[in-house]
């Protein structure tokens, strides 16, 4: 790291020299996304649980019935909240550890005005009933094909800002956010091989059918998790974590190794979403065996960034953003525990279809992804406006309101998951059945209730964020007012 | 070669980490287009009619798949609550697949001729009035919305396009007589795609509503040939165990 260490409250170091040698504003426009995508994005979320544990909720309005609502909350929170999160961290970080600015201005606000643009028109397009059905994947033919132009625009802003380096090395948090742009150009583009019904209509029909189409999708939904929610977010780690420690990564030969099998392994086990299906046996055996050995770079990646912390453990005592980080990075470990797991095939004969893959995949999304970019923007967003942060406490508050929330969120969903997969499979004395469906839905609400309770606490901790985020941002702009002022003054009396 | 090349180098940095992330996906995709034992052949497996495909159509666009899988996995209690495991073969025309990830209700995938057209109207309309523990949300505008039918032959062109054998020529249509019989070829001619919509969804009318053509009379027309397709009493038993 070539930046001097600064501690958390501290006046950041940013100068304004900083600020003009940098492209600080593309990155505040981002940061701002992301707290509005999430607030959002977790809202929805709340909203469709409730309607999971209080099927009232649902009107009879098309609009807002699960199904259509569904893919606005994993769209929000995922390509809004994550989305916009990644891209400022990822514009941050090439440009300071680059030494460089920014490529072109222009092109990196057309991928904010883009990206955004899209999302907003997913997000109206599915409660309209406009879908792909392909989960993760909802958007229409004419919205990927946007996406498809700004994802090519990022690339070339990243690409080029690489090119620009002052530096002789690529930082390894570069390494990361370039293998989930590539990874994600690859995957967006071939899941989304389609035949539209007309130039001007909404639907098309997907290339595949079947097994090949399942293959392909899951192909696509793993590694949508695999390189979106993970390498891309290890790549803010291997940011944010040394540079608010105020150390060195722990071991950097340990990053290359991680870095290389992780991106190799990850595009093996998207059949692990398919065991027991049509889809033939050697495919998912192979899936699930890569998922096992998934485990070995995902926890390298967690022992280099915990151990970071390495001499400096105080550090959680007295600092917020640290925890936030340094947390994200046990529900990594922990999740990317749970993942081979439950690609065993055993398992997954019991988990599949349950809550508990929905619990699995929100211990990741809420654990790591959500909080390990509420560290990093905590870090980033002072530093972009150069004012400390609004309030520590507050912080504080959000940490442990999340930290509830996840643990509420997850285990309601052990719960759920493992006990309707338990009584579906359960026989009685004679060799029927014990249970209807039915019996399993009823046994389902009150975790349903617990898992809403849980969502709120996470929802409630991200409102106090956007409180503080937006307190800090307008003492920043304050600040500003202040110096332009003083400055013309100066100029007056000169 | 030593590391550090490719962390001075950015152009060899994108291509090693291309081909990286390459693999993985050609050694599992590829074969599955190749391989011939990934969809065993079966018979009475066909495609969607005009109607039932609007009907799937609808099922896509309300996000079903988000709560019903299409998918029954070979184990006892699965086939004892839902029928025979589903087949490679039963989704070869469905662009795109319906298999789903979550149970939240039960596994469609042979649903089709279990409940009458009467209750699945009913069930539709307010699924609380038939089981009063269900969390389904209601879907009444369903059977009052007349179904949107102008498009249906360039959807059919679209889906001919991706590879379902759908007719335009007499040739093919003839080429359907042999492969499907001849009631359901007619059925899948492009040429009269609106009318065999109409005729089929007057001949059975799904929602007991003579009058106009609703979304539920599709959807229903969908629900009802779910899994029906293949009649498993022609097949040894363990005869499609070879296939897994």
């Amino acid at each position: 790291m070539s930046q001097a260490a600064t501690t958390a409250g501290a006046a950041p170091a940013a100068s304004v020299a900083s600020t003009e040698q940098y492209n600080y504003a593309i990155i505040k426009r981002f940061a701002i996304a992301a707290v509005l995508w999430g607030v959002f994005g977790m809202a929805a979320g709340v909203w469709i649980a409730s309607q999971l544990a209080f099927p009232f909720l649902n009107f009879d309005i098309a609009q807002i019935t699960f199904g259509r609502f569904r893919p606005v909350h994993t769209t929000a929170v995922i390509f809004g909240f994550g989305g916009n999160a990644l891209f400022a961290t990822s514009y941050y970080v090439v440009q300071r550890t680059c030494q460089a600015r920014l490529f072109s201005d222009s092109l990196a606000s057309f991928t904010f005005y883009g990206w955004n643009l899209a999302l907003i028109l997913g997000v109206l397009s599915y409660t309209m009933g406009i879908t792909q059905g392909r989960e993760y994947a909802e958007f229409n033919w004419q919205i990927d094909i946007i996406i498809l132009v700004v994802w090519v625009a990022y690339f070339v802003v990243y690409l080029m800002t690489l090119l620009r380096r002052t530096q002789p090395h690529i930082y390894v948090a570069n390494w990361f956010f370039m293998a989930f742009i590539l990874a994600t150009a690859l995957l967006h583009i071939f899941n989304n091989l389609e035949v539209p019904v007309g130039l001007f209509h909404p639907h098309s029909y997907p290339l595949f059918s079947g097994v090949q189409d399942a293959m392909r999708q899951w192909w696509y939904g793993h590694n949508a998790v695999g390189f979106f929610l993970t390498a891309a977010f290890l790549g803010m780690m291997y940011y944010f974590v040394p540079k608010q420690a105020g150390r060195p990564i722990y071991s950097y030969k340990l990053s290359i190794i991680h870095f290389w099998a992780l991106v190799f392994l990850y595009m093996w086990v998207g059949a692990h979403h398919l065991h027991w299906t049509a889809l033939p046996d050697w495919v998912s055996t192979l899936a699930a065996t890569f998922s096992i050995l998934l485990l070995l770079p995902s926890w390298g990646g967690m022992i280099n960034g915990i151990m970071t912390l390495s001499g400096a453990w105080d550090k959680l005592r007295t600092d917020p953003i640290m925890l936030f980080l340094i947390t994200a990075l046990a529900f990594y470990g922990m999740s990317t525990f749970e993942g081979p797991m439950m690609s065993l095939k055993s398992v997954n004969a019991l988990s599949h279809y349950t809550d508990w893959t929905v619990g699995h995949v929100h211990s990741g999304a809420l654990g790591w992804v959500a909080m390990i970019s509420f560290g990093s923007l905590y870090h980033l967003i002072p530093r972009l406006w150069n004012v400390n942060l609004y309030s520590l406490k507050l912080v504080y508050v959000h940490f442990f309101l999340a930290t509830i929330g996840i643990v509420l969120y997850i285990t309601a969903m052990w719960v759920a998951g493992i006990g309707q997969g338990l009584m579906l499979r359960a026989f009685d004395q004679y060799g029927n059945l014990a249970y209807t469906f039915t019996e399993s839905v009823v046994f389902l609400h009150k975790p349903y209730v617990v898992r809403a309770i849980g969502g709120g606490f996470f929802l409630v901790g991200m409102l106090i964020m956007a409180f503080n985020i937006a307190m800090t941002v307008r003492s920043g702009i304050k600040a500003e007012a202040r110096e332009a002022q003083a400055a013309s003054a100066e100029a007056r009396t000169a | 070669m030593k590391h550090e090349s490719v962390e001075t180098n950015a152009g060899l940095l994108i291509i090693l980490t291309l081909a990286v992330i390459s693999v993985g996906g050609l050694v599992e995709i590829v074969p599955l287009f190749y391989i011939d034992d990934t969809i065993e052949e079966v018979d009475g497996v066909r495609p969607y009619t005009p109607l039932e495909q609007r009907g799937r159509d609808i099922y896509i666009r309300e996000g079903c798949y988000a709560c019903h899988s299409q998918m029954v996995r070979p184990f006892r209690d699965e086939m004892l609550r839902y029928g025979h495991y589903s087949l490679a073969a039963e989704s070869q025309y469905d662009h795109p697949f319906q298999w789903g990830s979550k149970r939240t209700g039960p596994d469609l995938a042979r649903v089709g001729g279990k409940y009458s057209n009467e209750w699945q109207v009913q069930h539709m309309i307010d699924p609380q009035s038939l089981v009063p523990e269900s969390i389904m949300p209601g879907y009444p505008w369903l059977a009052t919305t007349p179904l949107d039918y102008s498009d249906i032959d360039r959807r059919m062109m679209a889906l001919k396009r991706v590879g379902v054998p759908y007719s335009l020529t007499d040739e093919e249509y003839q080429a359907n007589v042999e492969r499907f019989g001849e009631q359901h070829a007619r059925m899948f001619d492009i040429r009269d795609a609106e009318d065999n919509l109409v005729a089929q969804a007057q001949a059975e009318n799904f929602d007991g509503n003579p009058d106009v053509i609703t979304e539920m009379d599709a959807l229903v027309a969908y629900l009802q040939v779910l899994g029906t397709m293949v009649d498993f009493s022609e097949y040894d038993d363990g005869h499609f165990a070879e296939f897994r």
